[in-house]
């Protein structure tokens, strides 16, 4: 039908403006949900992020991408709004306001959050890998990477050689991982006493998902998500470093 | 004017990621170190000189502001961008992996929170929206 195919034309054409109509309606739904469905125990903003990734679900069904929802083509400006540069822009603009001696007073337990954050995930995606019968060190050092962020796990692994499918392996754990922060942060938040500038920071460098801990601390408390993603943005790179020098020499003392 | 806001914002991001990818050469790193940190940081105390001065009006806190407000839909549009149909295909061991490295380091907030002494309560929200 002519006026169907020109109204998916101007869809098409205007990629990004129709991302603020699209993501504009998902919010206003998510929000009535909340708000009439669950009386407002469950925060609006967690119902976006769930129904984004909803559709990021059907998006890579339906497409075969990797992009998800933004590989449909009328949809396309959903990966530009959602994109690296608009989410820096955004986190950025977050820090107008925040209190910076508090920052400071956080200094030391934030360095420290982010080395355990590192070091702990490693550890734990390299035992994982090591279960299932990953037993050489470039799988279990990739493996383990991709346990920090989806981003360490390819950088490392590119860095040492592993192979494909190990790297497809170490860059499905960490999207699991993000995935996992963004939904389950509004849960636990109580019980890990995140509603305090501190506590968030040392959220952000103990999780280091930029994705996650942006999606999750938004979720829980927005005030907050300034001073979680200041951590996070810290973790990738630091986790980058370690990857392929210090933790690939590490499991390749124990395992050859 | 509202652009001076979006400019002061845009021209921290910037330096921040230009700082960071400088670090990310200096320890031999094919990743951005703490662009996004650095940035936000350089916006802390620009804002902050700009107020001392006078020079922050109103309608420049504007073209930040908007900005920090429209986060949670952004969050919302990289949440339906992310390759989920890839983390879903990675099975029990991808699942584990990255599920357990959350298991394992949240426990820790509470501990790593206590040092510093005691945290400051949050304050009220900076940005403009109603929630």
């Amino acid at each position: 039908m002519p006026v169907l195919e020109t109204v998916a034309e101007v869809l098409a054409d205007n990629g990004l403006i129709t991302a603020f109509a699209f993501v504009g309606l998902v919010v206003w739904l998510s929000y009535l949900v909340a708000n009439r469905l669950t009386d407002g125990r469950i925060h609006g903003s967690a119902i976006a992020i769930l129904v984004g990734l909803v559709l990021a679900w059907v998006g890579g069904v339906v497409t075969g991408g990797t992009r998800g929802l933004a590989d449909i083509e009328i949809l396309a400006g959903v990966g530009i709004l959602g994109g690296a540069m608009i989410r820096d822009f955004a986190i950025v603009a977050t820090a107008f306001g925040v209190n910076f001696d508090e920052i400071r007073r956080a200094g030391i337990g934030a360095v420290l959050s982010l080395l355990v954050g590192v070091f702990g995930s490693f550890a734990v995606g390299g035992a994982v890998a090591y279960a299932f019968g990953y037993t050489d060190a470039v799988s279990i050092t990739t493996i383990g990477a991709g346990a920090a962020t989806y981003i360490v796990g390819p950088v490392t692994g590119t860095a040492i050689g592993a192979s494909s499918d190990v790297i497809a392996l170490s860059i499905a754990a960490g999207l699991v991982k993000s995935m996992l922060v963004m939904i389950g942060t509004p849960f636990v938040a109580r019980a890990i006493h995140l509603d305090n500038p501190r506590s968030a920071m040392i959220f952000g460098g103990l999780m280091g998902t930029t994705s996650g801990v942006a999606g999750g601390l938004a979720a829980t408390d927005p005030r907050l998500v300034p001073y979680g993603a200041m951590t996070a943005t810290f973790y990738t790179g630091l986790g980058a470093l370690l990857g392929p020098s210090v933790f690939y020499f590490a499991v390749r003392a124990v395992f050859g | 004017m509202v652009i001076y806001g979006v400019a002061l914002l845009a021209g921290c991001l910037l330096a921040g990621v230009f700082l960071g990818e400088l670090l990310g050469q200096l320890l031999g790193v094919s990743a951005n170190v703490g662009g996004v940190g650095i940035a936000m940081l350089l916006l802390i105390f620009a804002s902050d000189w700009l107020k001392r001065k006078g020079r922050l009006k109103p309608v420049t806190e504007q073209g930040v502001l908007f900005w920090s407000s429209i986060y949670i839909p952004v969050v919302v549009a990289m949440a339906a961008g992310q390759n989920v149909v890839a983390a879903l295909e990675g099975g029990l061991a991808a699942f584990l992996a990255g599920a357990l490295a959350v298991v394992v380091c949240l426990p820790l907030v509470p501990a790593l929170s206590r040092i510093g002494g005691p945290p400051a309560p949050l304050p009220g929200s900076g940005t403009g929206e109603d929630d």
